[in-house]
């Protein structure tokens, strides 16, 4: 019998949510780690009992917790995230020079096809790799000290790596997008790496088409076409068909095109989800109306889904990490907000319910589908 | 024997009591009694005192004997009832944020 396991990072907590494949009766685990901070709770694609969790406060720092039951008893595991070699600087929000400085993790990428094998992206920008299942956890520093490092800029959430996507074909060829500098690509495994930002436009920046300094939200793309990448931007839903190298805009007939998590269908690489949110100012949908908004033909073309979702007085946000699908057919679509509610639908977001209402603020949701 | 009470989340994450005993060769000192308690509790390393500078962590406290140690020299003697034992080292995180 499937199962269905969500795993939700909060700003309280974190907590396990579990259904059997028909995905209406859920079970609610946690608070994990009450009280903590956590950014994202992932599972190993080669080992789904083991499970990852970043965790932090700003009394305490960063703490890493592993699972090798699924997430039902944790361990702490290495949080020594020390930068290879000198620091030197990025830009800070005044434009004077800042040295780096590590602060959080706030994504893990387990490897595809080994448990032990996962990558961090933190803030300060940078990349770690583990090979021992977090026992310690080693820089790749070529992304730091990638050639436009002194001139990247921290959003308003910081200077962070928060998207991770190794090719599935390619464990070499890795994307990483950083906020707020953009997309970059390594071909060689995450030693060098080289800036995909062309046919991105920033309008608030000093030159809108730079190389870097674009404040990229989310990429995601498919298993099945590791070319093909999509893009919510602060501003802007992307679309690039060669693995960065040039990126389109597909926004289209959304009401608003800003916007934080974006997801794709697990059987349908040209189905793509979003959810619009009114402005960079007004982190809320527009008219107070929760909608998921959905494209079958790969962007530009977009369908509200509203049915289940509130549709008066909803001013809650959706974070870029917490938006997540499983691999069940039909497809399952999750989202949390900031409000503590974690969405639900089980037919490709024809209808959503809300799993459970009144948790801490949403930070990450991530699905595992077990057999 | 030193006797290091934690905060309720540093208890939680190296799955201890309230209060730990520490073995602190020669003179108690903040550096001695920290490195004492990140080798007996690795969990705890980086969450008191920033694991390559050493340096305390923003909203992290040191209380003993009704004083406020924090901003002592990390290599300065802790009070005597501190080094005898007979007074626990408070590690606090301050109140701060919601």
């Amino acid at each position: 019998m499937t199962t269905v396991r969500i795993l939700v990072g909060t700003q309280k907590g974190g907590f396990v949510l579990t259904a059997d494949g028909d995905r209406t009766d859920w079970t609610v685990a946690g608070p994990h780690f009450g009280g903590w901070e956590i950014y994202h709770m992932i599972g190993s694609p080669a080992d789904p009992d083991r499970v990852y969790a970043s965790q932090s406060t700003g009394w305490f720092g960063q703490v890493l917790q592993r699972s090798d039951d699924g997430g039902r008893t944790w361990r702490p595991v290495d949080h020594d995230f020390a930068y290879d070699g000198g620091t030197g600087t990025h830009q800070w929000y005044d434009g004077t020079p800042h040295p780096w400085a590590f602060a959080r993790v706030w994504h893990l990428e387990p490897s595809l096809t080994d448990p032990d094998t996962v990558l961090a992206g933190v803030e300060d920008a940078a990349l770690f790799k583990s090979t021992d299942g977090a026992a310690s956890w080693t820089e790749l520093p070529g992304l730091r000290t990638q050639r436009s490092g002194p001139s990247w800029q921290p959003g308003a959430g910081g200077l962070a790596v928060h998207t991770i996507l190794v090719d599935p074909t390619d464990p070499n060829r890795i994307h990483v997008a950083i906020s707020a500098a953009g997309v970059f690509r390594s071909d060689d495994g995450g030693d060098s790496w080289h800036a995909t930002n062309r046919g991105l436009h920033s309008q608030g920046i000093p030159d809108p088409d730079a190389e870097v300094g674009h404040c990229v939200h989310r990429i995601a793309r498919h298993p099945s076409r590791p070319d093909v990448l999509f893009m919510q931007k602060h501003w802007d839903v992307m679309r690039s068909d060669d693995a960065g190298e040039q990126w389109h805009e597909i926004s289209g007939d959304l009401p608003s095109d800003f916007g934080f998590p974006i997801a794709i269908h697990a059987h349908e690489p040209d189905t793509v989800y979003v959810v619009p949110i009114t402005s960079d100012s007004e982190h809320y949908p527009p008219d107070g109306r929760l909608r998921v908004y959905r494209s079958r033909t790969g962007g530009s073309e977009w369908e509200p889904l509203t049915r289940g979702l509130p549709q008066r007085h909803c001013y809650v946000n959706v974070l870029r990490e917490a938006m997540s699908v499983d691999d069940l057919d039909p497809c399952g679509i999750y989202f949390g907000t900031t409000g503590g509610q974690v969405y639900g639908s089980r037919d490709g977001g024809e209808t959503w319910n809300a799993i459970v209402r009144d948790l801490p603020r949403v930070m990450s949701v991530e699905v595992q589908s077990l057999p | 024997m030193i006797r290091v009470v934690l905060p309720h989340h540093l208890r939680t994450l190296a799955g201890t009591g309230r209060e730990v005993e520490l073995q602190v060769e020669g003179p108690a000192t903040q550096r001695r009694v920290l490195d004492a308690l990140e080798a007996a509790y690795p969990e705890l390393r980086g969450t008191i005192r920033d694991p390559t500078t050493e340096r305390r962590r923003d909203f992290i406290r040191f209380f003993a004997c009704s004083e406020d140690l924090s901003h002592e020299p990390p290599d300065a003697p802790l009070p005597e009832p501190v080094s005898a034992g007979r007074e626990p080292l408070h590690v606090v995180g301050a109140m701060a944020g919601g």
